[in-house]
């Protein structure tokens, strides 16, 4: 199978870069697989888990405000924030989860409403992405 | 004339002093490799980040109609974001970044501009704050951070599009220093609203399609990519702060070394003066008896 050029960038490192023969990714307007020789495409990403295939084995990343940019040079993704799904615990999330609603339950500023909104809503898309 | 005990604690407290640029330095240098780390693991996102933001602005037929990119029709007020460190005994670091940004207000206000300063990081607001106190509209400080992470850069990168949604500002500029070397840092002023698009690379002519439309994608990706910005400012100050600091670090321990070696040679010498003098007054008082 033909593979082509595949990165995987969060602000923080160069997660995954190299050939692969397909990958799957949560765009807005639904998931896709991108093979070898797709067409130009620039899409936005919602939550959720981008699947790695390079013929062998296939690896799956959590990623979390991010976009895919696809042109003849390979695919490019863009992620605030990427976890391989195999360091995700679902306990420790629903740990997490609970922890950000009391926060929201009693938080007095409006930076910290905030803060922990943003927690929660991580959480419940992470608890989302986990389950399917 | 110093006395000996006069020598003597000077001699004791420039090694003191020593002691402790010594340790500055040693520290300076184990920071300036994890500084330069983590500057260097950001550099490809930035980097694609730019290729996306710069494909994806210069596919777009007829410009954009987005503030973040076009800007608001306006040069009237300018914003300087002026990123320092929050420590001194750094060398220069910190006043070559705000000599830059002094520059840059005298010249915006000698061309008869607004000039408004966002100061991130202690030391710079405290010395723009002595000439341009009325000036400085919003400051943060990082002083509890150890290691910057995105977040902090979102902070920053939040409050600026907020005060360019309220129409607080036409121009915005980030000031920061470019980790060239050790040795080299480069004080950098660049323009992030509204966003200078490099001119696409050879392959501007490929028909992209947009999910969603092209114009929500760049509401979407300008806005994160204001903060992208930031971060890497904020990351190459962070490694050209440790190593500004480790090379004026360097310099001042070897200068309190070669202070020691000419104030232990003058100690000696008077030390040997008395011996002498002493000398002589025993014998000559022994002669005259």
């Amino acid at each position: 199978m033909t593979t082509f050029h595949f990165e995987l960038v969060s602000p923080a490192r160069l997660l995954f870069e190299g050939p692969v023969e397909s990958v799957v990714l949560p765009g807005v307007e639904g998931d896709m697989t991108v093979m070898a020789n797709h067409a130009a495409l620039m899409t936005s990403l919602r939550p959720g888990v981008v699947t790695i295939a390079d013929g062998k084995a296939s690896k799956r990343l959590y990623v979390r405000g991010g976009f895919a940019d696809i042109n003849a040079s390979g695919l490019t993704i863009l992620a605030e924030q990427a976890t391989p799904v195999e360091d995700l615990n679902p306990e420790i999330i629903a740990a997490e989860m609970k922890n950000a609603e009391e926060d929201l339950r009693d938080a007095k500023t409006d930076e910290a409403r905030r803060l922990a909104a943003e927690k929660l809503g991580q959480m419940t898309d992470l608890m989302a992405a986990l389950r399917n | 004339m110093p006395s000996l005990k006069d020598l003597r604690n000077r001699i004791a407290s420039v090694k003191a002093t020593q002691k402790i640029t010594k340790a500055m330095q040693m520290v300076a240098a184990a920071k300036l490799r994890r500084a330069q780390m983590a500057a260097e693991a950001a550099r490809p996102y930035t980097e694609r980040m730019e290729r996306v933001v710069s494909n994806l602005a210069g596919g777009m037929s007829g410009g954009s109609d987005n503030p973040l990119l076009s800007g608001t029709g306006k040069d009237q007020v300018h914003l300087l974001v002026v990123c320092t460190a929050e420590r001194g005994l750094c060398g220069a670091f910190n006043s070559s970044i705000v000599r830059l940004a002094k520059e840059r207000i005298n010249q915006l206000q000698a061309g008869g501009k607004t000039v408004k300063i966002f100061c991130v990081g202690k030391k710079g607001y405290e010395q723009l704050k002595r000439q341009y106190e009325k000036l400085i509209v919003e400051q943060m400080e990082f002083r509890a951070v150890k290691q910057i992470s995105f977040n902090e850069a979102e902070q920053v990168g939040r409050r600026i599009r907020e005060m360019f949604a309220e129409g607080q500002f036409d121009v915005a500029t980030l000031f920061y220093s470019r980790f060239k070397s050790v040795i080299a840092q480069i004080p950098t002023a660049q323009q992030i609203i509204p966003l200078v698009v490099p001119a696409v690379a050879g392959n501007s002519d490929v028909s992209y399609d947009y999910e969603p439309e092209q114009e929500d994608l760049l509401a979407d990706i300008l806005p994160r990519n204001i903060s992208v910005q930031v971060f890497r400012a904020l990351l190459e100050n962070a490694a050209s702060e440790q190593g500004s600091r480790m090379s004026a670090m360097d310099n001042a321990t070897r200068n309190a070394g070669d202070m020691i070696k000419k104030q232990t040679q003058k100690y000696n010498r008077t030390r040997q003066a008395m011996i002498t003098k002493e000398l002589i007054e025993i014998i000559s008082g022994a002669e005259a008896l």
